[in-house]
Parts: C-alpha cells; structure tokens; sequence
C-alpha cells in the first residue's frame, strides 16, 4: 500500500511538470527511478523508453504503465497511469470552462494572429526533425513523397482519407517488402 | 450518443498514435474537424494552450473536446478512450509478450509507419500554413498573403536558425508562444 502511493505521488509529480511532450519527460523519469528511488535499472529503463517509442500512445502514458507494472504488478499500472493523466485533465478541465470566452477578447484575438503563425511553424519544425530522422533508405524516402503528395493533394481536393490508412498500408508495405526481401534472398540461395 | 462517439473516435487516436508529440497531430486535426468539434482557428488556439500546459496533445486534446462536447463525463470517456490502447498494449508487453517487438515483422511494420507518420505531420504543417498564409483551403482558392502571420513565422524561423547556429538548445515552444502573441499584439495596435 505504502509503494502505491510513492507510485501514485511520483507519477502526478511527473504528471505536472510534463511541459513540451514526452522526450523532455524521459530525463525526468530516469532521475526519479533509476537515480533516486532506484527502483528500476539502468537497462530496464532503456528496455522501456525503446517499448514505449514504438508503440503507440503518448511516452508519458506507456511509460507509467510500464514501470508501475514493474514495481506493483496491475494495479500498480493503474495507478501509475491515472497519476500521469490527473494534473492535465484538471488543467485543461478548467481552461475548457472559460476558453470560448477568453477567445472573445479583443486583445486575445489579436494574439491569436501571432500564435496561428507561431502553431504552424513548431508543427513544421518537428516535421522537418522528423523526417530527418527517418529517411535512412530509398524505401524509407519514397514512403515519405509519397504519402506527403497524396496526403497534400487529397487535403486541397477535400477528398476525406483517414491517417489511419496511411499509416495501416505503410505499415503493409513494410512488412511486404521484407517478405520479399526474405523470398529473393531464397531465391538465389538456390 | 455523443458519449459513445467521444470514447470511440479518440480510442482511434490512441490505437494508432506512434511517434509521440507532434506524430499524431494529422489524425486528432482530422477527427475534431471531421465532427465539428471545433475549427480551425480553435484548434490551433488549442494546440498553443497544450503547449503551455503539462501533458501530452492526444490526452490534453480528448480532455478539452470531451468537456467541451460533453461536461466531466464526456471528458472523462475520451481521456479513457485515448489512453486504453496504449494501457492495454503496455500490460501485455510488460507481463507476457516481452519480446513482440524483437520479431522481425513487427520492426518491418514499424520501420514503415515512421516515415509515414513523419510525412503525414509535414502535409499537416503545410496544409495548415497555406490556411494560416495565404487563405488557401481548396485547391481553386485564390492565394491571399496575410502579412502580419507570414511576418511572425519569419522572425521565428530567424530566431530558431540563429538558435541553431549558435549550437544552442532551440528556444522552448512556450517562449516562442508567448513572443508570437506579443507580436500579433504589436502588429495589430501600431
């Protein structure tokens, strides 16, 4: 009992001071578990942030789970993963409550023209870090013009085609061509 | 039932969402576009207070659209909703399927899906700056510069070069956030 509410008080901790998405998070966790509290390994914790990153949902959620599962089993994941989500739900619940008016604010209407500009240029900058990061092979750089152009040209055309798609037929095709890969290599081994 | 469709189309957004921060933006613009849950100029409103707020976007997102869409419950359902999959997904690898990414077919699938999930944040960053700038929505529309927001995306991408070229961190998104406001704010009064 004693280690659910350690578990419960850290992850709200982590929780709260989570500004700027997961990787900030991840420097946060290793000083809490592995240096600190020492619950987890060194090798654990790196074992984690790879599971978490490939797998979907934010990192902030798959790791709490996952480290409350290590230190208390099931219902330490419960607990872990509510922790993380409680400061932002009760932020965001409140700004809800008054946001439509804040938005009404003639000075807030005119800052908005600055933060629409400044929006579109952190999403931007995160793509371009992004695709950096990914276009390792031709495989890799084809898959990014090509669902770049069609995601582009379906969006002006308002023609409706989910992301899901993109990322289930990418996710397709990657498994395709390793098969074939495998298949080819066969091939000449005979 | 808006209760049911919350908790559905944000258990969507968390099944899918790799990649953390920014990677599923393509897919929670679409869906809160898609039901009107709010516009586009809302949106990115929302995207800057989710910025300067702790917690991830999707969990922030499910939050304020649920409240929004359907008081406490609403936003307790899509909350749920969003961090079910990655909870569910978590549990598994942690308790019996340790090694379900060390299988070649997993990695091949997700090898793939990075690059798409880079490529489809690019074509949202560029969708929404052709919105932002030049009131371009469909294919046909007429281009109409707004100066002002085009101004500010400039002194920012000056500001991030200089920051990089100075082999500093990037300036923090909050800070970018809060001189853009300011700017707009400016801009409008002179």
């Amino acid at each position: 009992m004693k280690e659910m509410m350690r578990l419960f008080f850290t992850f709200l901790k982590i929780g709260m001071f989570t500004f700027g998405g997961g990787y900030a998070m991840i420097a946060l966790l290793r000083d809490e578990f592995v240096e600190k509290k020492k619950w987890i390994t060194n090798d654990m914790f790196l074992d984690m942030v790879a599971i978490a990153e490939s797998t979907p949902g934010p990192i902030a959620v798959n790791s709490a789970t996952y480290i409350g599962y290590q230190i208390s089993g099931f219902w330490g994941a419960l607990v872990s993963t509510a922790a993380v989500c409680i400061p932002s739900f009760s932020i965001i619940y409140v700004i809800s409550l008054y946001f439509d008016r804040f938005l009404e604010l003639t000075y807030v209407g005119y800052a908005l023209e600055g933060i629409q500009a400044c929006v579109v240029y952190l999403i931007f900058s995160a793509a371009v870090r992004m695709t950096k990061e990914v276009c390792h092979t031709f495989f890799h750089r084809v898959i990014v013009v090509l669902v770049f152009a069609a995601m582009l040209l379906l969006s002006l055309l308002s023609v409706s085609f989910s992301a899901v798609f993109y990322i289930v037929i990418c996710g397709l095709a990657g498994v395709a061509q390793y098969l074939a890969g495998i298949l080819s290599k066969r091939r000449s081994e005979k | 039932m808006i209760y049911v469709q919350l908790f559905l189309e944000f258990l969507k957004i968390g099944a899918v969402s790799f990649g953390g921060g920014y990677g599923m933006i393509s897919l929670i613009r679409e869906t809160v576009l898609k039901n009107q849950w709010l516009t586009d100029d809302e949106f990115m409103a929302f995207v800057a207070v989710s910025e300067s707020t702790p917690g991830p976007l999707a969990v922030n997102m499910a939050t304020f659209v649920g409240a929004s869409q359907g008081g406490i419950p609403g936003a307790f359902l899509a909350t749920l909703g969003v961090v079910l999959p990655a909870l569910i997904l978590m549990l598994l690898i942690a308790s019996c399927i340790q090694n379900l990414l060390k299988y070649a077919g997993v990695k091949a699938f997700l090898s793939a899906v990075r690059p798409c999930i880079a490529a489809l944040v690019l074509a949202t960053a560029v969708v929404m700056g052709l919105q932002v700038f030049g009131g371009i929505k469909h294919l046909e529309d007429a281009f109409v510069p707004y100066y002002d927001r085009i101004f500010v995306f400039l002194v920012l991408s000056v500001w991030g070069v200089l920051a990089g070229k100075a082999k500093r961190k990037a300036p923090s998104p909050v800070w970018m956030i809060v001189v853009s406001a300011g700017l707009g704010i400016f801009i409008k009064c002179i």
